[in-house]
């Protein structure tokens, strides 16, 4: 295949274990869905999970790169052409900020599973795209980045000058 | 005599009894009013850092609020969370470099013992929770803040009782801001849910207009991240 352009995918979990994500993006099927969408390179944040992918495994000419923790998890997600992640709403919003197409992988395994609350809603609005570990290949398959709306950072200074007004203090 | 004071003691209950209701009444409606003196100078704060993505939501809230106004700032974060004390470090740090007449009008940090861990079981538990509240309740009788910022997980819940407490007492007065996490859309989180039920937030924020429909009393006044 062409050798121009390096495209990674990088799969982060933040500081969870969240092997059944590893696994899925490890699995062959899901590797050939991405060098069918053109992705070369396939670095994977694993955590705390024990589960270790393949370094370079099977029939795939994906290259697969895995460590547990990086201080500089915004470096990789920069080099990124799409980001894999968990749905802590930290990796959600580091990625979005840096405007990088996304898919959040709901990890149904926690007790309180309220962060699919969140990628639903930015899935629903179109900012990501929101899958389950057994639903992460027909995502990648039927992905169109088109479609994806980039997102709007908030803002705190409405609360700020809520807070404000509220003790008392002119408004600036 | 010892039927006597049972009397009294038995008349006095009651009353005492009646004197606190009024007073918890009182505390009640008094907040989520502004407080009354205007400030000359700056107040007291008290920012509790809840760990991951809710200290990144409070250190949104912290670049935007007038450092002049909401000084001196405390700091807390859970034993457990060393990165949440780090960062509110690094951003007291560049604002010295940013202006360095204002060195050290006083930025303090500080640690809470967390109620329990994830995975704890439940007996010792109930001896952390102790700890825990013990130890928020020191805090708060050290800081005296009047002003409070919290947008969970549970450490900030024995520090907001342990400030209503003190309003009860009339031992200090303080206005208590609860911003519930963007990761909430549908429903309140536990600390969220207590803090409205129990009317201990002067100012409740919810981040997703959705989330203010079912909640009434909380505001919404967009999104911190």
């Amino acid at each position: 295949m062409g050798d121009g352009e390096r495209r990674v995918v990088f799969v982060t979990v933040g500081t969870t274990c969240f092997d059944a994500l590893v696994k899925v993006v490890d699995s062959e099927e899901v590797k050939q869905a991405l060098m069918q969408k053109g992705y070369t390179h396939l670095v994977i944040q694993m955590g705390r999970g024990t589960y270790v992918p393949a370094e370079a495994s099977g029939n795939s000419n994906l290259q697969v790169e895995h460590f547990t923790f990086s201080p500089s998890i915004a470096d990789y997600i920069r080099e990124a052409s799409l980001v894999i992640s968990h749905a802590g709403s930290g990796s959600i919003f580091e990625t979005l900020r840096l405007g990088k197409p996304l898919i959040v992988v709901v990890n149904e395994d926690l007790m309180d599973n309220h962060q699919s609350e969140l990628a639903d809603e930015l899935a629903e609005r179109n900012h990501l795209f929101c899958a389950h570990p057994q639903t992460l290949l027909e995502t990648v398959e039927a992905m169109d980045l088109n479609v994806l709306q980039p997102y709007m950072p908030g803002d705190a200074k409405p609360v700020v000058a809520l807070i404000n007004k509220f003790l008392g203090f002119p408004i600036d | 005599m010892g039927v006597d004071a049972f009397a009294a003691v038995c008349c006095a209950i009651p009353v005492l009894v009646s004197l606190l209701a009024v007073r918890v009444a009182y505390v009640l409606c008094r907040s989520g009013l502004p407080p009354s003196n205007p400030h000359a100078v700056g107040l007291r704060c008290l920012i509790v850092l809840g760990s991951g993505g809710h200290t990144a939501e409070m250190m949104n809230i912290l670049t935007e609020l007038q450092k002049d106004r909401f000084t001196p700032r405390y700091y807390v974060a859970a034993l457990t969370d060393n990165m949440s004390l780090q960062k509110a470090q690094v951003y007291e740090k560049s604002l010295i470099q940013g202006d360095r007449e204002k060195i050290i009008e006083g930025a303090q940090f500080m640690q809470i013992y967390r109620s329990r861990e994830v995975g704890q079981s439940y007996i010792t538990s109930i001896a952390t929770t102790v700890l825990a509240v013990l130890h928020a309740m020191w805090l708060i009788i050290r800081i005296r803040p009047q002003v409070i910022f919290c947008n969970g997980p549970g450490t900030c819940i024995p520090l907001c009782a342990t400030a209503f407490l003190l309003k009860v007492l009339g031992l200090g007065w303080s206005s208590i801001f609860y911003i519930e996490s963007i990761a909430r859309v549908e429903k309140l989180s536990l600390s969220g849910l207590l803090l409205y039920k129990l009317r201990l937030a002067d100012q409740f924020f919810v981040q997703w207009p959705q989330l203010q429909q079912k909640y009434p009393r909380a505001q919404y006044a967009g999104r911190l991240m």
